[in-house]
């Protein structure tokens, strides 16, 4: 049965507690600061989307010179404070520690960040002083990872940015698609308002490209447009049943537990999660903490070629949820219009795919699942009919760009999940960055190229 | 298992290591514990004239996470009643026969005082007294302490007066404020000291709090210079304790080596350059009298190893090895070597040597790990890349001699050979 309000008040306050507690204390972080080698040329940088100065960062820390610390985070990324609590730091930064080649324990690198980046948010330091302004005008379409970073360095320059949004809040996925265990929803209101507040940034929610505002209106009215939009809604599974009650999106799921609260949120008793990636490990976890009585992960590959990482996985099998590897959903079964059972292909590995991982090939085999809700998180797809409707190139919706960023039309750049497809937080503000540079580019110096 | 029974002047005990005259050797119930965790001996916290200490009387200095690498105080002497002190030195005596008890003086600058004070703690049954000439705060402005010591002349006048009233074996303790220790230690041993004990502290200020803008250890919006010990000031006693046990007139008398000896390793360094026991202060007032269990299992368990049967065996056993620069053999070369599958690509080697000393590592650049290998044409053999490689025996240092005799600068000279040959 699917119901809300499964639980008590303090048993979702302590399901959703944060998982990667903070420092409890200054002496701590201090440790841990301490323990970082300093390397140079760092891997931990390297490994680093946004190439954040981490030894140096780190070595701040341990200076008690925390402002500059932090300032040092948000040089290279505005969201650094986010990214310490989603960032999958394993594959990233902490994967590439030193330590790790001694069989040590690699530095608490993210933590070490939330503790510089969480104090100056709470003591409101703004580290970043507007440059005289330009006269530049430049709009942004989606207040999420990319379009708040490229704002901030838009704004650090001198550049008066508008940003349109169609929710009523912004950060994107990092308000709306994170698991709530990682980020709070206050949290990604304040980290949005704490980039907002350097100024020369002015936020329109509520406002919805292609709907509210055009494209050309936003070219006429600014001397650039970035298009940081992200993607939309889970891809279809495109099998019988998908329309039976209780088949829901990820994304609306987490956004439902992310906009309305934990109380509010239906889940089944046997719930089945189509994917593995970092948003199917999300759902599947939080499905269970809502307090689903069985979570079972479905993947159509093997354990090897999983998107989501080690540690992701281990937190969704810590919580209980299933996994069952080699499984492709073929049907889902429902009797009075409510999903009662799903049917999975048994597949095996056949040849490399495009993405270089053995591709799953159908076995004749079937095995069904008794479950009453089935969450769709088998990736997300672009926005491919505004896309289009905006007469932007792109591939199957994700916009295509050259390498300044720029979009087939003159002057609308983009950048973030619209151009990759999805990747991680981290990536969407490097892009940000790499918009703005373009943009300001194209606004102080392409006339002279061209 | 090793003997590491001590007899320094004939006074007995049953390890090395000994308390240094400091606070944790002003009254009976800290030496009592002292004794009862294995202590060797103690030297008595200092006994003379009257004083009053502050509030407020020491301060670090902390490196990294490691709290007080760095040490310092502004205690006087014993600020306690000297019959107190004498009946707890009796009590003391009584309850730990078998341990060493040497009691630390500072006698107002006058014969009679000096005799007076030594016949009193001569009394107690105490078996030796050690000269406190080297405390750099508070004493020496009243022309006591280290004030003494940095003058041959005043050092050898007290040691004098205190030889002729002393009976049990005196030790005189040197202040390391002075560009050599030599010139007092050889004025106080031709004064007739049994032996000498270095280094009293150094006088310091170990930092200032950035808010208040007031040095430490603060007393009431003021400071004053600290004597500074603890592990930091270790090297600077090896050198000293080196030129005494290298002097011809020194190195008669038996040293006790003081100056942040923390462990086992730090004590048997000590006695290699000629101290015949030790004594400890900081290393117990940061993790207390328990860390002599390990100098002892320590120090016995290297003795084993070596083949060291009696302290004897080891002690002096490097004072030779330290020469004068125009003696070394400029033939000797080392090239640093990386092994490359113990590397862990920090990159610190690379930038300290490609930074401040011979740009002598290549580096390859590679995401996320570069690749670091010398340069064996440049490399000078300076050791920077070794010292501050994190992974043990990663970067070793190989013999690559120029040429197989030896040669030292006079010589290099005298034959017009050419430098900077590297």
């Amino acid at each position: 049965m699917i119901k809300n309000n499964r639980l008590s008040k303090e048993q979702y306050a302590n399901n959703f507690s944060d998982i990667h507690p903070p420092f409890e204390t200054k002496d701590a972080a201090l440790v841990e600061a301490n323990r970082c080698l300093f390397c140079y040329d760092a891997p931990c940088t390297k490994s680093c989307p946004t190439s954040i100065d981490v030894p140096k960062f780190i070595k701040q820390i341990a200076t008690e010179n925390i402002k500059g610390s932090a300032h040092t985070i948000f040089s290279s990324n505005i969201m650094g404070a986010g990214c310490s609590k989603v960032c999958p730091v394993e594959k990233l930064c902490e994967g590439a520690c030193v330590y790790n080649l001694m069989e040590e324990t690699p530095i608490h690198i993210a933590k070490l960040q939330r503790y510089a980046t969480e104090i100056a948010m709470q003591k409101n330091w703004q580290l970043f002083q507007r440059k005289p302004s330009t006269g530049k005008k430049v709009a942004i379409v989606g207040a999420g990872p990319a379009g708040l970073s490229c704002a901030h360095v838009l704004s650090r320059n001198g550049i008066d940015v508008t940003v349109f949004e169609k929710e009523s809040k912004g950060g994107g996925l990092m308000t709306y698609g994170i698991a709530a265990y990682k980020v709070t929803p206050q949290f990604c209101n304040d980290e949005v308002d704490y980039i907002v507040d350097i100024g020369g940034i002015d936020v329109k929610y509520n406002i919805e490209l292609g709907k509210d505002i055009t494209l050309a209106q936003l070219k006429k009215e600014f001397d650039a447009v970035y298009l940081g939009i992200g993607v939309g809604v889970a891809r279809q599974l495109d099998i019988p049943g998908e329309k039976l009650e209780g088949v829901v999106d990820a994304i609306k799921f987490i956004y439902e537990i992310r906009a309305n609260g934990f109380s509010t949120v239906p889940v089944g008793d046997k719930v089945a999660v189509i994917g593995m990636g970092m948003t199917a490990i999300d759902a599947a976890t939080q499905a269970k903490r809502l307090g689903a009585k069985e979570v079972t992960l479905v993947y159509r590959r093997t354990e090897a070629e999983k998107p989501c990482t080690d540690v992701e996985l281990d937190i969704a099998r810590l919580d209980g949820v299933e996994v069952i590897w080699l499984a492709a959903p073929q049907k889902i079964k429902g009797a009075r219009g409510k999903v009662k059972q799903l049917v999975c292909s048994v597949m095996q590995l056949g040849e490399p795919d495009a993405s270089g991982r053995r591709s799953p090939v159908d076995t004749g085999e079937t095995f069904t699942l008794d479950v009453d809700m089935v969450i769709k998180a088998a990736g997300q797809v672009p926005f491919e009919k505004l896309v289009g409707k905006l007469k932007i190139q792109n591939t199957k919706g994700k916009i295509s760009i050259d390498e300044n960023c720029a979009t087939n039309i003159k002057g609308v750049f983009a950048g973030g999940d619209a151009v990759n497809g999805g990747k991680e937080v981290v990536d969407a503000v490097q892009a940000g960055k790499d918009g703005a540079a373009a943009i300001m580019n194209f606004l102080f110096h392409a006339k002279k190229q061209s | 298992m090793a003997d590491i029974s001590s007899n320094f002047l004939g006074i007995k005990s049953p390890n090395p290591f000994w308390l240094a005259s400091a606070p944790p050797t002003d009254k009976k119930i800290n030496v009592l514990r002292a004794f009862e965790a294995g202590w060797g001996g103690v030297v008595w916290k200092t006994l003379g004239s009257q004083v009053k200490n502050v509030s407020s009387r020491y301060s670090a200095v902390n490196f990294g996470a490691k709290k007080m690498m760095g040490f310092n105080n502004i205690e006087l002497i014993s600020d306690r009643p000297l019959d107190l002190n004498l009946k707890e030195i009796k009590e003391c005596l009584k309850l730990f026969p078998d341990r060493a008890m040497v009691v630390s003086l500072m006698a107002d600058n006058d014969r009679k005082s000096w005799h007076e004070l030594i016949k009193k703690v001569e009394d107690t049954g105490a078996h030796g007294l050690e000269l406190n000439f080297g405390c750099p705060h508070g004493m020496t402005e009243r022309g006591m302490g280290a004030a003494v010591g940095q003058d041959p002349e005043i050092a050898k006048m007290v040691v004098e007066w205190v030889m002729e009233a002393a009976t049990i074996p005196v030790i005189t303790k040197l202040t390391p404020n002075v560009h050599s220790v030599v010139p007092t230690g050889k004025a106080v041993v031709e004064a007739g000291t049994n032996a000498l004990s270095l280094i009293n502290t150094i006088q310091s200020v170990t930092g200032i709090n950035l808010d208040t803008l007031v040095p430490n250890p603060y007393v009431a919006g003021k400071s004053v210079f600290g004597g500074y010990c603890g592990p930091a000031v270790k090297p600077i006693a090896l050198k000293m304790l080196t030129t005494i046990a290298q002097n011809p007139v020194t190195s008669k008398v038996p040293v006790s080596g003081i100056g942040g000896v923390s462990t086992w390793r730090d004590a048997v360094e000590f006695m290699l350059l000629g101290a015949s026991n030790v004594q400890v202060c900081t290393a117990a007032m940061n993790h207390g009298f328990r860390i002599v269990e390990d100098m002892i299992e320590g120090m016995n368990n290297w003795m084993d190893e070596k083949g060291f049967k009696t302290l004897d065996d080891f002690i002096g056993k490097s004072v030779d090895k330290i020469t004068h620069w125009e003696d070394l053999d400029i033939n000797y070369h080392h090239i640093a070597n990386i092994n490359q599958d113990k590397c862990i690509h920090c990159g610190l080697c690379y930038i300290a040597c490609e930074d401040t000393s011979h740009q002598s590592i290549n580096i390859e650049y590679g995401k996320p790990y570069n690749t670091y290998t010398i340069k064996e044409d440049e490399c000078v053999g300076c050791n920077l890349c070794q010292l501050v490689c994190p992974v043990n025996g990663c970067i070793t240092m190989e013999e690559h001699r120029v040429a197989p005799e030896y040669l030292n600068w006079i010589e290099f000279q005298k034959r017009g050979l050419p430098l900077n040959d590297h």
